[in-house]
């Protein structure tokens, strides 16, 4: 659809992007880290791009998962994520209205130094979508203005969407005194 | 205090009326005219709109007045999930209503925390505040919210709600330490 645009972006900041590819319609650019301001800066501003949209800022946790095949008869995808591929992926979808072009931003991110670029600054509606990323993966957002936890309370230890998160790990805030085993009394800390 | 008034002809009139049916009347005029205060975080709000407007009528049981403040109200009906950060507001809410009060789980999210099992839901209301009924469901019928509320009239009658229950434990404390104060 917008390859188009990945063409451009290619040509345009060749030192910036690592590869490109097409999946389920939407056009991916695998974005080096340090770049990423510069190449953000680059489709909101210039007139060939305006990409003037901030949809959505999210995370991908590749601890031992794979995408599954979409169709059995192609061959599988290469492996998504190996011991020397960075863990988390930060995506960010950006949508042109004047051109009616879609993009994502793919960023990885190793798990010994979860950070990151902060588009907040060119999109200020990115703001809180780092804060929940942040929240959920503890991916550290570099520049943001205010980095907090957004959905969850402070005393919450850890990262719950992170695939190593335990499953049924809850973190209670307040128990009745009398029952029968109360988390918070037995050992002051841990939940159950 | 009606109570007293019928009584004071007769000798030992305290203990008669502890005997006698009169000592329930209070309870019987409680369970008739329960102050629902709902408190609503999901979907199971729809049930209890359902439950509450004309067609199945929880007025019929003398439960129709939502107060929006917890301090007039004796029902509490936790109609929704409940996550572990809103713990504490709950337990608030619980704490501002003057005894006796009484609390309807409505649905499984608020008495087992239903599909919920993850870090942020809370396994059942229970959890943090005394519950006297559970209704099962998602979302429960209205006829069983209805059978919930006339179990729970039941319960108030026969003075074993939990918050009756305590009320007359710390009462038999006193008896017992013989300190002034109600019974
Ligand atoms: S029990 Fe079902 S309907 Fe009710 S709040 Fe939970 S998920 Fe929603």
């Amino acid at each position: 659809m917008s390859q188009k645009v990945l063409d451009a972006l290619t040509a345009a900041l060749p030192h910036a992007v690592d590869r490109t590819e097409s999946s389920h319609g939407d056009e991916v650019a695998w974005i080096k880290r340090e770049s990423l301001v510069q190449v953000a800066t680059y489709l909101r501003d210039d007139p060939a791009m305006l990409f003037c949209s901030p949809v959505f800022c999210t995370c991908i946790d590749r601890l031992d998962w794979h995408p599954v095949k979409v169709n059995s008869m192609d061959p599988p995808p290469p492996k998504a994520w190996t011991e020397d591929q960075p863990r988390f992926e930060v995506c960010y979808q950006l949508r042109s209205i004047k051109h009616r072009t879609r993009i994502r931003l793919k960023i990885a991110v190793p798990e010994h130094d979860p950070r990151c670029p902060s588009l907040s600054e060119l999109w200020a509606a990115f703001n809180w979508q780092e804060r929940e990323t942040f929240d959920m993966y503890g991916i550290r957002f570099d520049g943001h203005p205010d980095l907090r936890r957004i959905y969850l309370y402070e005393e919450f230890v850890g990262y719950p969407l992170r695939k190593d998160y335990p499953k049924e790990k809850r973190q209670p805030l307040v128990r009745r005194d009398d029952l029968p085993i109360n988390p918070l009394k037995r050992d002051g800390s841990e939940g159950l | 205090m009606g109570v007293e008034l019928t009584t004071t002809r007769l000798e030992n009139a305290a203990e008669w009326a502890k005997q006698s049916k009169l000592a329930r009347i209070p309870e019987w005029g409680r369970k008739f005219s329960l102050f629902s205060y709902p408190f609503v975080t999901a979907c199971c709000g729809m049930e209890f709109m359902s439950v509450a407007a004309p067609k199945y009528d929880i007025a019929r049981f003398g439960a129709e007045f939502p107060r929006f403040s917890p301090r007039q109200s004796d029902l509490l009906m936790i109609v929704g999930t409940i996550t572990e950060k809103q713990g504490p507001a709950l337990k608030r809410v619980f704490d501002q209503m003057a005894e006796p009060k009484w609390v309807l789980a409505f649905g499984v999210c608020a008495s087992t925390g239903g599909f919920y099992q993850n870090y942020h839901a809370m396994p059942g209301a229970d959890q943090v505040i005394p519950v006297d009924v559970y209704v099962p469901g998602c979302p429960p019928r209205p006829e069983q919210v209805l059978d919930a509320l006339i179990l729970l009239m039941e319960r108030i009658q026969d003075g074993r709600g939990h918050s009756q229950l305590r009320t007359k434990r710390e009462g038999l404390i006193r008896e017992q330490a013989d300190e002034p104060g109600p019974r």
